[in-house]
């Protein structure tokens, strides 16, 4: 059987192309805000764009469903959506994160001839053997866009990437992924992890 | 390993079909754009742009079309641009599948528009389009440029293909958008393109200095080295390309062996 795979829909980002590619992956995916789905799911993928603040704002009503449910469901956070599992982040202020991956989100401090966003295609380096990467090689190159970073402690890195300096490009606390490429824009690669978090993961 | 260069094939767009024009006249029909977008991303392109020629309103309906269909098949960042002038326009193109919205005339019509596109969407989904012109009649308070000839002027940004000056300094403009929130700026220079001379290497290189974002080079590459050069001398993060890749004059692949060939970082 399928699994049943929820994208959090709470009004931020491109959907469609994570959605696609959980189903291209193998997964029965939906777009929900229906906390009763949510509750439900085999994997919870938590993806999004944009700013923090914003993110966490759009996501409040939803904050406890989410929480209860990443208790016993897999979740994979993907760019903002991993940024939002840490505790808290620097972007425009301080503000509090899910608190599910220990651990801060912070701004790309710019050095002479070094871009902020980090955008385009750069290589992860796998820390940690995990299901995710599981057929990987040990370094692949991903589509990254962003200006902030997780910074968290070796434990919760599965994945390091060097921009400016290295980063936890991919993390893990329990039952909670985050990555901070975009899986669903990352070609071949992308839908590999894709695949392994709904068959290895969920 | 480090980020790597990026290398764009860009596919405008009018009715929903790929053409191609040099100065934005005499258009020729190239094909579909979903067919092309997957040949280019089989041949290793890193992003793909979809610039709406003849965007309008009553329109609309065909570029969100094949921005479904390319997302729905293809892994791949996509960019969007051609008559977004709302925070709604953009909302459409975003959920239909594409990662960035490119913004040209409508900004410099309504700056504002860039703040509260990225205050919305975030700061990497906005582009801003910048196309400019050489003006020789030095003012007080235009960034002056030196070009290989040794003669000196000043960058004008303008719209509407080239047609219609703006008076607004190409580097002064690249610094606002960049303060307003853009994440990208894609940079087209009227003197070279449609010439396959190269890109215009002093403007890009003096934008992609003045800036903290990445500048994307557009408009007049010819050969392998123009690529080399817009990333050397030009200091470009991406350089984007169309005709050259539609007629098949080189693949994505040529282009990025070539480059590698020479040491720049490439993903291959």
């Amino acid at each position: 059987m399928k699994k049943r795979i929820v994208i959090i829909d709470y009004g931020l980002g491109n959907l469609r192309s994570v959605l696609r590619g959980l189903e291209r992956a193998g997964a029965a995916a939906t777009v929900t805000s229906d906390p009763e789905v949510i509750a439900a799911a085999d994997g919870i993928v938590l993806p999004g764009v944009g700013a923090f603040r914003e993110g966490m704002g759009m996501l409040s009503h939803l904050e406890q469903t989410v929480l209860a449910a990443a208790d016993d469901t897999p979740l994979l956070g993907i760019c903002l959506g991993m940024q939002m599992l840490m505790e808290r982040s620097e972007e425009h202020g301080v503000h509090r994160g899910l608190g599910l991956v220990p651990g801060d989100v912070r701004r790309f401090i710019p050095v002479a001839g070094e871009k902020v966003p980090h955008m385009g295609w750069n290589t992860i380096r796998i820390e940690r053997q995990d299901p995710l990467f599981e057929g990987l090689g040990a370094e692949e190159y991903v589509y990254f866009v962003h200006s902030y970073y997780a910074a968290t402690a070796p434990e919760y890195t599965l994945a390091s990437t060097t921009y400016i300096h290295p980063f936890a490009s991919a993390v893990r606390c329990g039952l909670a992924y985050g990555v901070q490429f975009h899986p669903e824009k990352s070609g071949a690669v992308g839908l590999r992890i894709l695949e392994n978090f709904i068959e290895q993961v969920c | 390993m480090v980020l790597t260069k990026r290398i764009i094939p860009c596919l405008d767009l009018k009715d929903g079909r790929v053409v191609k024009g040099t100065h934005f006249v005499g258009l020729r029909d190239a094909g579909d754009p979903v067919e092309l977008a997957r040949r280019y991303n089989e041949q290793g392109a890193d992003e793909v742009v979809f610039l709406d020629i003849a965007a309008s309103k009553e329109r609309r309906g065909t570029i969100i079309d094949v921005i479904q269909r390319a997302a729905d098949e293809l892994f791949l960042p996509l960019t969007v641009g051609g008559g977004i002038r709302t925070i709604d326009d953009m909302q459409q193109i975003l959920r239909a599948g594409a990662d960035k919205v490119s913004i040209n005339s409508s900004a410099v019509k309504d700056p504002d528009l860039i703040s509260r596109g990225s205050e919305r969407f975030g700061t990497q989904c906005i582009v801003v389009a910048v196309d400019v012109r050489r003006n020789y009649r030095m003012e007080p308070g235009r960034t002056p440029i030196t070009l290989a000839d040794g003669r000196e002027c000043w960058y004008e940004v303008v719209t509407h293909g080239g047609s219609r000056s703006t008076g607004l300094d190409a580097v002064a403009w690249a610094r606002e958008v960049e303060e307003r929130g853009a994440g990208e700026i894609l940079l087209t220079s009227m003197e070279t393109d449609g010439t396959k001379e190269g890109f215009d290497i002093p403007i890009t290189a003096a934008v992609s200095g003045a800036v903290g974002i990445p500048v994307v080079a557009s408009g007049g590459v010819g050969t392998l080295e123009h690529f080399y050069l817009g990333f050397t001398k030009g200091k470009a993060d991406a350089c984007l390309a169309a005709s050259v890749f539609h007629y098949g004059e080189f693949t994505v692949r040529q282009v990025k062996e070539y480059l590698a060939g020479r040491g720049i970082p490439v993903r291959l």
